[in-house]
């Protein structure tokens, strides 16, 4: 029986149970609601969550314990000498000739006894999966055929007994509630804190999530340094990832991809942040009401729009308008410029892209620093700039290093610029009208190309994010710290 | 100290107020100095921006139209009988149009060379529409009918003055010899531009048809994004702000909550990316490029921004109502869920539809769970469908023109920008509105 | 007794007017919160603004530093000379005429550098050293005035805002001397001290008299009563009365003073 019909089966049974305990609740009280302890929808809802929640609490243990179980028994009739990445792949094979015997089924080329009986030496397994529309890299063996039958077995009866413990513990759930149902039964209690644990389960999602990613990322990552040496990814200095997408002969060294993040951000944040921070100061400090109004928003705007679209901008308009002035035959009579994909291009762009995050977040950090300050210096004969270098800018500095901060963490992790705008040769290079690529950029293009998933092109992908993540979360959690003991400063 | 080397005078006692002494003067030079820094700063962050939104209109206006070719004829009975009894139909259609064609650009009294070929690469398979729309439509034989056929991405080029006849090499795509066609067509009134609907309403098309590709099955992908995001984050969000701001105790779990809220709101969005891959589809073996995925990723990084804003809506209650609700003898929850909850619900729904907009322009982290642009090529059929199908969306249909080598793609590009930045608008400018009118001040 | 008044005047202070005003409005946006005061303040005198609060005390006082300038929505009108020139005139650029008042505010503002810094601020900016001994003189004396110097001339690279609420105010008394005012404006210096702080600069204050004008304001009776020598009371935006300390609190002519006085309003 599939999920969905479980789950259906199961509100049903939850809608029921509310009817059921409503109802029994009035009964009981004798048709008087103000003679029970709660209002009768309490009571129908205590059943009907009763019948729903352990149920599926049961069903959701049970969808992520199956697989393990089944793949740790099939994998024990797999060869016992190969590696783990080697039985990681032999596993894949099962699980597809697994599905393709179900698609075969399903699409009645194939009896379900017929399927379980098929045997290598008989039947061409790979023609009959072809057949149905499932295409196997290669033969399918004794073994890896016996396995997926096995796998499909464990399956069907894992499947089975789901259903009727689902089912079953949905209605104990139900019967004991309904059981339970009395007008002096604190149903409003009960139901309120089944909301209360809704609610910690909902905020709890952020740690989960968190969790996620960092499992996602060390997995991967501990994968892929099996397959490629660690200190040849830290330290190498050349990315020369082999296109054959089966590992052998690649250079996957980070160094110049970092280079390139570190210098992209660096020529972002001289763009950016001298233009935020003085934007930010002339509208705290000088624009009148309307000014402010009028300015403030429509530099937002620069926040609100997609980085694709500075991506595209970065590409098509900035790109090919730097090589006009610095490249060869143009505007300065210089050749610094061989393309229009560089530094140059990326960086500008994700400079403008960050001056809205510079100025807004250093316009908070000014207002506050309290008046009193300035009044202190304007009452000793201070001009407004005076005050603004002099106090109110040595006042806001922990916080505006800590804005700069995490406009930085905004910089390194930015992709789409310059995936469109950096180019694709990663490059250890100082010109900064020179292509060069990025940890994001090199993310992105290793898991969206065609390399097989095990191979060491595509798991780098999982040790450059690690490596983003850290760097990232780091700079945030420090410019976050710091911007809270400025705030604190001042409370 | 700066001005060690100016010896000042002491200030004598009782000098005048009304004149400005030299070093006053030099103080007011550099405050307007600053004063015009801050004022440059702020003009130069808005030229950007006009810069970027006259590009961006510059460009990406002309996708929204599209050249056709206006030919008005009347195909008879005989005419079909004949096309459809020769060997190579197709082609005996296209010497029909030809010779119509002729006809017309003759009667201007223009004179130029139109054959087949020729049409061919100007307009693509002529004889094959003109096939299918007279076998579908049997009872417009012997009628007049108005044919409007696009012209190939490259005469487009052409006539926009992106494409010089000095770069049309002989052989490859056009000819030089077309150009002239053209120039004649267009004296003829024959070419005209017309609005573009299969822009708006078509999917993605191969690298080879730039003309055809539209937006519109990657507008459908971002709309079921949209719905898994609205209908995931918004309980999730609400519920997590809840319990944050109304019920958590200060403790060590709940500083852990907090802290990994405000972290998640600065992860890089690709990591998001990594994690929708290798959770989503690597672990729980969902299917790829599937807008369902898309939404889950998006909905994990639209949350803190969702809490963040439910958490200030849900503070700016006054406590005095609160306070009320338990004084008339409800429970906290039921205080929470009856007042606060409706009360803070404009400045909740603000926050969501910002939320939203943001998740609706992102892109990396679409690109590495397969909702790359090519895979958009079909409408879904229904919600299943629109769910579990691969798709692409907006931006990640735009990274795939943008990244494409033919030129006529980013014209593409810059229309998708301006159909994405449209919504976008859209959605913010609701969010103004519902905050102007129902904001509260207590 | 307007003799009475004019000959008192004479004898108490024997000084030249100072600060002249006349005539002076002042309007918050639509609020009139100064109406036409006129009063003559002294030089080396210690004059006092007293009255509840909301008067407009504080308003007034901020008005003979242009300190309102920075308000948006404030408007001044009327005359306001010191030495005979009008304050107001378009010619007179604020930050000079700061640099001649000097101002303390209610509450402690040092700056979140160290007390030297703090004290040579004022002298820096406005350009009153030649050189780096001439600052270090510059810094003692002022600190010394503000008699704090005994206090702090063992960390006078210490960040001032490590200092005692009282000590706070003393730098900061001491950092408006050291620019050379011949005012010193002082709002309400002691309403966040302590009174141990209170009697220390309540004692400052009255040094001070020696070289500059003080103008004071302040809510408590007793302390316009101990320093001033001049007390103006304000009400509801009107000046009220103007006389001298002593006339003001034993011989008030205004029944509204006198309920002032006696505690009936506040």
């Amino acid at each position: 029986m599939s999920n969905l019909l479980i789950i259906g089966i199961v509100l049903i049974l939850g809608a029921v149970g509310f009817l059921l305990g409503r109802q029994r609740a009035l009964a009981a009280a004798g048709g008087d609601a103000r003679n029970l302890h709660s209002l009768p929808k309490y009571y129908g809802a205590n059943v009907g969550l009763n019948a729903i929640v352990p149920a599926f609490g049961v069903l959701i243990v049970w969808l992520l314990a199956q697989p393990l179980l089944v793949n740790a028994n099939v994998s024990g009739m797999l060869d016992e000498g190969a590696s783990a990445g080697a039985r990681n792949l032999l596993m894949a094979d099962v699980r597809r000739v697994a599905d393709g015997l179900d698609t075969a089924v399903s699409q009645g080329a194939l009896t379900a006894e017929g399927a379980a009986n098929l045997g290598t030496d008989t039947d061409n397994v790979r023609e009959i999966l072809a057949d149905v529309g499932v295409a196997l890299g290669s033969e399918v063996t004794a073994q890896t055929l016996s396995a997926a039958q096995r796998y499909r077995a464990m399956s069907a009866t894992g499947n089975i007994w789901k259903t009727i413990i689902v089912i079953a513990a949905s209605l104990a759930g139900l019967a004991l509630a309904f059981m339970v149902t009395k007008p002096s039964f604190r149903a409003r209690n009960i139901v309120e804190t089944g909301v209360l644990a809704v609610l910690i389960f909902a905020a709890s999602i952020a740690i989960m999530t968190t969790v996620g990613i960092v499992l996602s990322l060390v997995f991967n990552t501990i994968e892929f340094f099996r397959l490629y040496a660690a200190s040849e990814f830290f330290f190498g200095l050349r990315w020369n990832p082999s296109f054959s997408g089966r590992g052998g002969g690649s250079e996957l060294g980070i160094i110049p991809l970092l280079w390139g993040t570190l210098y992209i951000s660096l020529v972002a944040l001289i763009v950016a942040v001298p233009l935020g921070l003085f934007a930010a100061i002339y509208l705290s400090e000088y624009a009148s009401k309307g000014v402010r109004a009028f300015a403030k928003p429509l530099l937002e705007v620069l926040a609100g729009i997609p980085t694709i679209v500075y991506g595209l901008f970065a590409l098509l308009t900035v790109g090919p308008l730097l090589v006009e002035v610095f490249g060869e035959g143009g505007f300065l009579g210089v050749s610094w410029m061989a393309g229009g994909t560089a530094v140059m291009t990326a960086g500008l762009v994700m400079g403008i892209m960050l001056i809205p995050f510079v100025s807004s977040l250093s316009d908070d950090i000014i207002n506050a620093v309290p008046q009193s300050l300035r009044d202190g210096s304007y009452g000793l004969g201070a001009t407004k700039s005076e005050t603004v270098k002099q106090v109110v800018l040595p006042a806001a500095l922990p916080g505006i290093v800590g804005a700069i901060l995490l406009a930085a963490s905004r910089a390194i992790g930015e992709t789409m610029i310059v995936v469109l705008g950096a180019g694709a040769a990663a490059r250890l290079s100082l010109n900064p009208f020179d292509a060069m690529t990025t940890v994001t950029a090199k993310i992105v293009s290793q898991l969206t190309g065609d390399s097989d998933f095990a191979s060491p092109e595509a798991l780098v992908a999982f040790a450059l994010g690690i490596t983003l993540f850290v760097i990232t979360l780091a700079l945030n959690v420090f410019a976050l710290y710091i911007v809270r003991k400025y705030r604190e400063q001042y409370d | 100290m700066t001005d060690a080397t100016v010896t000042p005078p002491m200030r004598a006692k009782g000098k005048s107020l009304m004149a400005d002494d030299a070093r006053t003067q030099k103080r007011n030079a550099a405050e307007r100095r600053f004063k015009a820094y801050g004022i440059i700063a702020i003009l130069v962050g808005l030229s950007f921006l006009v810069f970027l939104a006259t590009s961006i209109l510059r460009n990406g206006i002309p996708a929204f139209t599209q050249t056709v070719v206006q030919v008005e004829f009347t195909l008879t009975q005989e005419e079909f009988d004949a096309a459809e009894g020769t060997l190579l139909k197709t082609s005996a259609y296209t010497d029909v149009f030809v010779s119509k064609l002729t006809e017309q650009v003759s009667a201007q009294g223009l004179d130029v060379e139109v054959d087949g070929k020729a049409v061919e690469r100007l307009l693509g398979k002529v004889g094959g529409d003109l096939r299918e729309f007279y076998k579908e439509n049997p009872d417009q034989i012997g009628q007049p009918a108005q044919f409007q056929l696009a012209a190939a991405s490259r005469v487009e080029r052409y006539l926009q003055g992106k494409l010089t006849r000095d770069m049309v090499v002989d052989g490859r795509f056009l000819e030089k010899t077309d150009l002239d066609i053209v120039d004649a067509l267009v004296d003829a009134g024959i070419i005209t531009s017309a609005f573009d609907w299969n822009f708006i309403t078509g999917t993605d098309t191969g690298v080879d048809n730039p003309g055809g590709a539209g937006i519109g099955a990657s507008v459908i992908g971002s709309f079921f994004m949209m719905l898994v995001v609205l209908f995931l984050s918004l309980p999730i969000g609400v519920a997590a702000s809840i319990y944050l701001e109304e019920f958590a105790p200060k403790n060590r779990f709940t500083d852990l909550i907090e802290v990994n809220i405000s972290n998640l709101a600065a992860v890089p969005s690709i990591v998001f990316g990594i994690l929708g891959l290798a959770v989503f589809i690597q672990f729980a073996h969902l299917p790829q490029s599937a807008p369902l995925v898309g939404g889950l990723v998006l909905t994990l990084m639209t949350l803190p921004t969702i809490v963040i804003s439910t958490r200030a809506s849900l503070k700016a209650v006054p406590p005095s109502i609160r306070d009320a609700a338990l004084g008339v003898g409800a429970s906290k929850m039921q205080s929470v869920f009856h007042h606060v909850l409706p009360l803070a619900m404009p400045g909740i729904l603000t926050g969501t539809i910002i939320g939203l907009a943001q998740a609706l322009g992102e892109t990396a982290p679409l690109l590495l769970i397969g909702m790359v642009g090519f895979v958009a090529r079909e409408y879904p059929d229904g919600l299943a469908s629109g769910l579990l199908d691969p798709n692409s969306a907006m931006p990640a249909q735009i990274y795939t023109w943008a990244a494409r080598s033919d030129e006529a793609f980013f014209e593409k590009a810059w229309g998708g920008i301006i159909v994405l930045l449209l919504f976008l608008m859209t959605m913010n400018i609701i969010a103004i509105i519902l905050r102007r009118r129902f904001e509260r001040r207590w | 007794m307007d003799d009475y008044y004019t000959t008192d005047r004479k004898m108490s202070t024997m000084q030249d007017t100072k600060i002249a005003a006349s005539g002076v409005q002042v309007y918050y946006a639509d609020n009139h919160a100064i109406k036409d005061v006129n009063v003559d303040i002294g030089d080396k005198t210690v004059t006092a603004f007293i009255g509840p609060s909301g008067c407009g005390k504080s308003t007034f006082l901020r008005c003979l530093n242009r300190m309102n300038d920075t308000i948006d929505i404030c408007r001044v009108e009327g005359d306001i000379k010191i030495d005979g020139e009008d304050i107001y005139d378009k010619k007179v650029d604020p930050v000079q005429l700061r640099a001649k008042v000097g101002m303390v505010f209610q509450k402690p503002n040092p700056f979140p550098k160290s007390i030297y810094d703090n004290v040579a601020y004022g002298p820096k900016i406005h350009g009153l050293a030649s050189s780096k001994a001439d600052l270090d003189n510059i810094v003692e004396k002022a600190l010394r005035r503000g008699a704090i110097w005994d206090e702090v001339k063992d960390r006078l690279h210490a960040p001032g805002t490590g200092l005692s609420g009282g000590q706070q105010q003393r730098l900061c008394i001491a950092r408006a001397v050291a620019t050379e005012p011949e005012v010193l404006l002082m709002d309400e210096p002691c309403s966040a001290l302590d009174p141990i702080a209170t009697a220390q600069v309540e004692e400052l204050i009255d040094e001070l008299r020696q070289n500059y004008a003080v103008v004071i304001v302040t809510h408590s009776m007793q302390q316009a009563a101990r320093v001033s020598q001049k007390t103006a009371f304000f009400h509801l935006g009107n000046l009220v009365e103007y006389d001298d300390t002593d006339t003001i609190f034993t011989n008030p002519k205004d029944p509204r003073t006198e309920s002032y006085i006696s505690g009936r309003i506040g």
